[in-house]
């Protein structure tokens, strides 16, 4: 359907370093020839290391080893089957997203914490969009942090986006209503805004965020239509209160994984589906423009199991 | 979503008898809520076996003194074996020649650009004249960030063009500061990932070329599990001699602490504690402890009031209390204070020994009778929170219904604030108010 180029193979290799770490060793563990105590116990302490949590952990373990005593499985790779099986219902079963849709012009709001990769999942983003054939204005509300501005104008000219920035320190606000009236003056498809990176628990910034969304509310009917929380996959359970947090104030639509390229696997996005019900969209899997894509639940977890 | 550890304790030895020595299920029982409090605070699972393994060892046979309950004498053990794991605080190495230089590395979005900015300010107010090296060549504007950032303090930037390998800049830099007088280099490395072998090369590279005094791994509070093989794998390849832990200003409990010092054995050497550059604090390894405990962090509490109360609201409230003129829009005003701080559960948990008192009163439930407060008052008119007096019946009843709550509500209300006038009328009387200062100045509490 669309054209990863290089990104595929990235996203091959990083799932492959996947199954070589942590998620790799539970189809080892599934390898014997019967559903042993040692089993259990050896599965608990992987997913815990793949950040799922404890809580969902236990609860995901309670549920498979009941489903196995039920319908009475004695050999690993069944329960296997069925592990994924309720994995995968902890990550599907969402709408899809909604920026797709058609209208007049749709608006797409990425907030996040410090250093959780927004700028550049902003650039892959317009990549992606600008692929498609549609057009892309980037709205530079980070005029917090020293040189955002400059860097996500690097990438519109790199993606083929247009910027519309102010000076630093300007206010986001602004920024935001002028980037969406640039946009629909030019009738362009998407406009994406860049808020500044900020911790959950500030209750001013998440304010300020709040009013970006009424600015653009104001301007388009039932903008933002989707917003996006990247969450960087190295993050362990603090990324359930992020979501939480993210979720009460600007009712987060969907989660993007960056730098899942690495080892980490970023698990607790198990525990995020399952206490908040908020779907992972894309997934980052590089630093290059191409690194990005939409997030495929099957894909994902079949992924972390196949040999 | 976490319970106080210190309350689970107290839970699993309620049941036992509280005399005699710590037995062995006794200690596993009690080690069973101390793994799971671990690694919800992200304490690597490999190191919470290791960490708890030698809390066993230590607490079973322990003479279970008077004084403290059997939770308790746990909970010190535990608090003990952490503060050994954290260490003690480190100040950089600074010893050697002209420049010493310190190297940053981690990966991408640790904060290695504003730790290196908050570094150099720390550096010149020790009497240092640091040089701040732009050496990310591979992020779009990391350059210019450093930059900005270096003319904000009017610290020197050194910088080359994007296309000059990264360890070639930095032994220019090197040899730029012993002519410039810089007594203290700064790196600023790209972000990367631990198995990129190209780049974990290049940083090598620098330090061969640079021989620094100082190579700080600067790492989110927020990692998860995976902050043991980030820190091993930047440990095997350059030889870390310190950590900087970032954004510790959140609501992390920043057990990746606990990991990385237990694989790597380096120092904590300081914590970033806000965006400001000015924010970066030495390591306090008592503070992380409880944090990563999730005991009361009162400390915690006080910069967060700090924060987010409006210092002009809260003290024209004072004011007035003392005035006698207090009304329901003060009320009011005071409310909203209070409501910023964050949910009520949460501020809560953060005072020592609350758990147990918050746990009786459902946290919903005094939410819900905040909000309730909230909109009568909100349903009043001006004039109405002025002057509570004229509150008749008919009014009573047009405020429940604007409220979406009962007369019954309404008047309960209005009797407490009522209630609390004629307080604050005996407040007012200088008799009253004489007695007060001399409980708080010489006598102490005894009053209370």
């Amino acid at each position: 359907m669309f054209n990863f180029g290089f990104g595929s193979k990235k996203i091959k290799e990083s799932l492959t370093r996947t199954r070589n770490s942590v998620f790799g060793q539970i189809t080892t563990l599934f390898g014997g020839n019967e559903i042993t105590e040692e089993l259990w116990d050896d599965l608990e302490a992987l997913l815990i290391q793949a950040d799922v949590g404890v809580e969902t952990t236990l609860e995901l373990l309670e549920t498979v080893r009941g489903r196995v005593s039920s319908e009475g499985i004695t050999k690993p790779l069944d329960a296997q089957r069925v592990l994924k099986e309720e994995m995968l219902k902890l990550l599907e079963g969402y709408a899809p997203s909604v920026i797709d849709k058609q209208r007049i012009l749709t608006v797409v709001l990425v907030v996040g914490v410090n250093g959780s990769g927004k700028t550049t999942t902003i650039a892959k983003l317009s990549k992606f969009y600008r692929q498609q054939g549609k057009s892309v204005v980037l709205a530079a509300a980070d005029t917090f942090r020293a040189a955002a501005i400059d860097q996500l104008k690097i990438w519109g000219e790199r993606a083929g986006a247009s910027v519309i920035a102010h000076q630093p320190n300007a206010d986001p606000g602004a920024v935001v209503f002028d980037a969406i009236k640039s946009g629909l003056a030019r009738k362009a498809d998407i406009v994406i805004i860049d808020t500044a990176g900020r911790l959950h628990t500030k209750f001013n910034l998440m304010r300020e965020l709040e009013k970006l969304r009424g600015i653009a509310r104001k301007q388009v009917h039932a903008a933002p239509h989707e917003t996006l929380l990247v969450l960087d996959a190295t993050t362990g359970q603090n990324a359930v209160s992020q979501a939480k947090h993210f979720k009460d104030t600007v009712e987060i639509t969907g989660v993007v994984l960056t730098k899942l390229d690495g080892t980490a696997k970023g698990g607790v996005v198990f525990a995020i589906g399952k206490t908040l019900g908020v779907p992972v969209r894309f997934v980052g899997v590089g630093e290059g423009i191409d690194d990005l894509m939409p997030f495929d639940a099957q894909a994902f977890v079949d992924g972390l199991f196949d040999e | 979503m976490f319970e106080n550890l210190q309350d689970k304790l107290q839970g699993v030895f309620d049941q036992l008898n509280r005399r005699g020595r710590l037995s062995e299920a006794d200690v596993d029982k009690a080690l069973r809520e101390v793994r799971l409090a671990l690694l919800e605070a992200d304490v690597n699972f490999k190191v919470v076996k290791s960490l708890v393994g030698r809390v066993r060892e230590r607490a079973v046979g322990v003479e279970v003194s008077k004084t403290i309950t059997p939770g308790q004498q746990v909970i010190k053990i535990v608090h003990e074996e952490l503060l050994a794991t954290l260490g003690d605080a480190a100040p950089l190495n600074m010893g050697g020649g002209s420049p010493r230089v310190v190297m940053l590395v981690g990966l991408q979005g640790s904060g290695k650009t504003t730790t290196a900015a908050k570094l150099a300010l720390h550096l010149r107010k020790s009497k240092h004249t640091p040089l701040l090296v732009a050496a990310d060549t591979r992020r779009p504007a990391a350059i210019e960030q450093l930059k900005v950032l270096g003319r904000q303090l009017d610290i020197p930037v050194y910088t080359e063009d994007a296309s000059v390998p990264p360890p070639k800049i930095c032994a220019n830099a090197v040899k730029a500061a012993k002519s410039g007088a810089n007594s203290v280099v700064i790196l600023d490395t790209a972000g990367r990932l631990q198995i990129d072998e190209e780049l974990m090369d290049e940083l090598s590279q620098i330090k061969a070329n640079t021989h620094p005094q100082e190579i700080l791994l600067v790492a989110d509070a927020m990692t998860g599990q995976e902050a043991v093989r980030v820190a091993q794998g930047f440990h095997d390849r350059v030889d870390l001699t310190g950590l900087i832990l970032t954004k510790i200003d959140g609501d992390a409990r920043g057990g990746a602490a606990i990991s990385i010092r237990e694989v790597t054995g380096v120092p904590i050497k300081f914590l970033g504690t806000g965006e400001k550059v000015s924010e970066l604090e030495v390591f306090h390894p008592d503070r992380l402890a409880s944090r990563i405990l999730g005991m009361g962090d009162v400390l915690t509490l006080i910069e967060r009031a700090e924060e987010m109360l409006d210092e002009e609201v809260a003290e024209r409230g004072a004011k007035k209390l003392l005035e006698g003129n207090f009304n329901l829009e003060d009320f009011l005003e005071q409310l909203h204070q209070v409501k910023r701080m964050g949910p009520l559960g949460k501020v809560m948990d953060m005072i020592p020994g609350m758990g147990e008192i918050t746990k009786s009163i459902s946290q919903e439930d005094m939410e819900n009778s905040l909000k309730r407060t909230q909109a009568i008052i909100s349903s009043m008119t001006t004039y109405e929170r002025r002057n509570p007096k004229v509150l008749n019946g008919s009014r009573r009843r047009r405020i429940a219904k604007g409220s979406g709550t009962t007369v019954q509500d309404v008047n309960q209300l209005i009797a407490q604030f009522r209630q609390m006038q004629k307080m604050m009328k005996r407040l007012k009387n200088p008799r009253f108010q004489k007695n007060l200062m001399s409980m708080f100045g010489g006598g102490g509490f005894k009053g209370f």
